[in-house]
């Protein structure tokens, strides 16, 4: 295919996927925001936590000052100053999808199209704080039915496996953002600490990842730091989770070679960081620091992008 | 009252009902008076879904803007079609021989029929093109020849579009619609299929290929991108057909053999199904700024190593000075007389025409010679004096630029509004594929529909609406 075709059907995904996860993020600010403050005699801005995982923070004081829950919300959602708003996230999406509108099913346009019109309303009139759920939860559908469309209605082609690769790389860099900015609170001396405050830091930072029930259902006990850094890092069984984001790319990236007939740079890094995640215990990762190994990680899966782009989209 | 003169496709010159619109008629007549309202409006959230869209130079606010679309179809009998279908075969086959001589023997010239200046020192002339033989002597592929009528008797060229034409994408989503919307009314009537025409597009672009190309050749649409007015059409096109819509960054020149980046390297190109103008095709020929275009792209076409449709340079062909020429183009090289008329067409270029034309200014429409689209056109009938006055300055200024054509009055045909039927001037724009097997040609067109009461304009730059056509067999 058209490497600029691919090129698009990867930024598409991509987008989508980042306004989701700027979604979540926002809806775990708002409800952390909604708990007794200082509990414990800890006071805690969530509302600046929320910019930190999302990026961004300098350019954000820059044009705002003050981490006022307004503020964060415009800056998040609708603001043009930030690349990387919901808002500037589905206009991207669909200029790509534009561009690349033969290489889409219908069902995939309508569903960008229509998430496109519904949240143009919505930048009309600012909202106000408290009706931001029903706005985050427009926004989590939109994705749920672009990616449900993707997978229920296209061909599968290297198209499709383009529009993966995007997906995946996105996600995987935003967990492994999420849990670093919260890598303090999963610190096992934080653990002895205890206390509610950790407790709901830990659960938000499941629910931001959609993984609060699934935590129950694969450990079977109280929440534990380390497990909830376990299975968002290493367990393949969890959507989200760094492991399973390479083991699709690895899929994909393989797909993608066997139909080309050749392989190179970017199905070899992928490997080398899947083999990564699944040699390891948690507990070799809190050995060598968690923060470093994110780090790492982040950085290992930026040069993936990089390799995708080289060897197949420009 | 010009009122009184003016032909309703529906209803003839005196309200009694024509043959091919007894069985719509009749069916109007019993649907109940919400029907069409509700139908109306699915159609419009259908159009909004798929995003068939339209964007309009000069307007931010609309950046996209669905092209009105009116549910009440525009019908042909299978006899009116058979005759406009000759002529539009005639016609189209007359235009090409006459650019293979332009472009080549130059015996239209030598015989004194076209003054040489027109050719020459026509903007759309490309030297680059001069002697240059063909594969196929094809240089119109793809023509949209506009036609209007004033009686049921004859049909009218309004205008040739031999460059880019559009809107052949509107033609078969209408039909969807109609189809979806009023399947009962459809299956009422024998109506002659249109969507075989990507296929007879495609038959017609792989027809031309070079002869050096595969058995299968590679067939691209080349688009100007996405901020174009007509991108969906590109869009539409390429997906319909199965082939890459590129833009002139996705393909690239090396040994003069034109290439497009895929993810799997370079792939070879055999054919391009152009829909950029001819000035931004290539920077080392054309326009050095254009952006758009592929470097070295006419040199590959120069070396027979792929096929351009439409060829660049058919534009001296279809221009509005040329337009008065072309009964004369299809007497020389056919030998036969035109089937199709034209509008009479003053050339202000004549002394004798421009006296004319700047008297009488309020009773004609002018037209620039190199203008598309609607734009810089006066309808006197319709303009102020004020403005009147301020075209005769730029035509006395330029009268080279323009020609002037009597205001006809244009059939009409009902469209569905707020209060009831009420007709609105129609236009029609067949779409002509010529290819080095023949011609081919789809029963129907794009209607075009003036919305506003009295209005003549019927593009859809200027607020024209469009309508589904229907050609029923005999």
């Amino acid at each position: 295919m058209l490497s600029r075709d691919a090129d698009s059907l990867y930024w598409l995904s991509r987008y989508v996927e980042r306004a989701e996860n700027t979604a979540r993020i926002l809806d775990v600010a708002y409800r952390m925001a909604s708990m007794p403050i200082s509990y414990n005699g800890v006071e805690t801005n969530e509302w600046e936590s929320a910019l930190i995982t999302a990026g961004g923070v300098d350019q954000f004081r820059a044009v705002y000052g003050d981490a006022t829950p307004e503020n964060v919300i415009e800056y998040l959602a609708f603001s043009e100053a930030n690349p990387s708003s919901i808002q500037n996230c589905f206009d991207t999406a669909r200029q790509n999808a534009r561009s690349v509108r033969s290489a889409l099913t219908s069902e995939m346009w309508e569903a960008i199209n229509s998430a496109w019109l519904d949240l143009r309303r919505y930048k009309a009139r600012k909202i106000k704080v408290e009706d931001l759920p029903r706005f985050l939860n427009l926004v989590k559908e939109a994705s749920l039915r672009y990616d449900g469309s993707a997978i229920r209605t296209m061909l599968r082609n290297d198209a499709y496996w383009f529009s993966r690769l995007g997906l995946y790389l996105e996600r995987a860099d935003n967990t492994a953002r999420v849990l670093d900015v919260k890598y303090h609170v999963l610190l096992p001396q934080d653990a002895a600490v205890g206390g509610g405050i950790d407790y709901y830091q830990w659960a938000a930072i499941l629910r931001s990842v959609s993984a609060l029930v699934s935590y129950q259902w694969v450990y079977h006990q109280n929440l534990r730091p380390w497990l909830v850094a376990d299975l968002l890092i290493l367990r393949e069984e969890m959507p989200r989770s760094l492991a399973a984001c390479y083991a699709a790319l690895s899929r994909h990236l393989d797909d993608i070679s066997h139909r080309y007939g050749t392989s190179g740079a970017a199905q070899r890094q992928a490997r080398a960081t899947h083999a990564r995640l699944t040699n390891r215990n948690i507990e070799d990762i809190f050995q060598h620091g968690l923060h470093e190994f994110l780090e790492d990680f982040v950085a290992d899966n930026n040069r993936l992008g990089h390799a995708i782009t080289n060897q197949y989209l420009c | 009252m010009a009122a009184q003169a003016i032909f309703d496709e529906m209803s003839g010159h005196d309200g009694e009902s024509r043959d091919a619109y007894r069985i719509l008629q009749d069916w109007l007549k019993s649907a109940p008076p919400q029907l069409l309202e509700h139908r109306r409006e699915e159609a419009e959230l259908f159009f909004r879904r798929v995003g068939i869209t339209f964007a309009v130079y000069g307007n931010t606010e609309a950046e996209e803007r669905l092209i009105p679309f009116d549910i009440i179809p525009r019908i042909l009998s299978g006899k009116e079609w058979a005759r406009l279908a000759r002529g539009l075969e005639q016609r189209v086959k007359a235009l090409n021989m006459f650019l293979k001589d332009i472009y080549g023997a130059r015996e239209i010239l030598r015989a004194g029929i076209i003054p040489p200046e027109l050719v020459y020192l026509n903007p759309y002339y490309r030297p680059q093109m001069h002697g240059l033989s063909l594969n196929s002597d094809i240089y119109v592929q793809v023509a949209g020849i506009d036609i209007v009528r004033v009686d049921d008797q004859d049909f009218y060229v309004l205008e040739d579009n031999l460059r880019t034409p559009s809107g052949v994408s509107y033609m078969l989503e209408n039909r969807e619609v109609m189809m979806r919307l009023f399947p009962e009314l459809v299956g009422m009537q024998r109506i002659r299929p249109i969507e075989n025409y990507v296929d007879e597009l495609l038959g017609t672009l792989k027809s031309v290929a070079p002869a050096s190309s595969p058995w299968d050749p590679t067939v691209v649409l080349l688009t100007p991108g996405s901020l174009n007015s007509a991108y969906y059409e590109h869009s539409f096109l390429a997906d319909r057909m199965g082939v890459e819509l590129v833009e002139g960054r996705d393909l690239f020149v090396r040994d003069d053999m034109v290439y497009m980046r895929t993810t799997e390297g370079p792939k070879r190109v055999d054919v391009i199904y152009s829909r950029i103008d001819d000035d931004f095709l290539d920077p080392l020929v054309f326009r050095p700024d254009s952006a758009l275009g592929v470097p070295g792209l006419i040199a590959a076409y120069r070396a027979g190593n792929v096929a351009i449709a439409n060829a660049p340079g058919t534009g001296i062909a279809d221009d509005k000075a040329m337009y008065s020429y072309v009964p004369d183009i299809v007497r020389f090289y056919m030998g036969e007389e035109p089937i199709l008329k034209n509008v009479p067409t003053w050339r202000c270029r004549e002394r004798e025409s421009l006296s004319y034309v700047v008297d009488n200014l309020h009773e004609l429409v002018v037209k620039e010679v190199n203008g598309s689209g609607g734009y810089g056109m006066l309808v006197g009938p319709h303009a102020t004096a004020e403005a009147c006055e301020h075209f005769k300055a730029r035509i006395l200024a330029a009268p080279d630029n323009y020609i002037a054509q009597p205001t006809l009055a244009l059939s009409t045909s009902p469209i569905f509004t707020e209060k009831g039927l009420a007709p609105r001037h129609v236009d029609l724009r067949p779409f002509v594929l010529t290819g080095r097997d023949g011609v081919r040609l789809v029963p129907g067109g794009l209607t075009r529909v003036a919305l506003t009461e009295g209005s003549l304009v019927v593009n859809s730059s200027q607020g024209g609406g469009t309508k589904d056509t229907w050609v029923l067999s005999e």
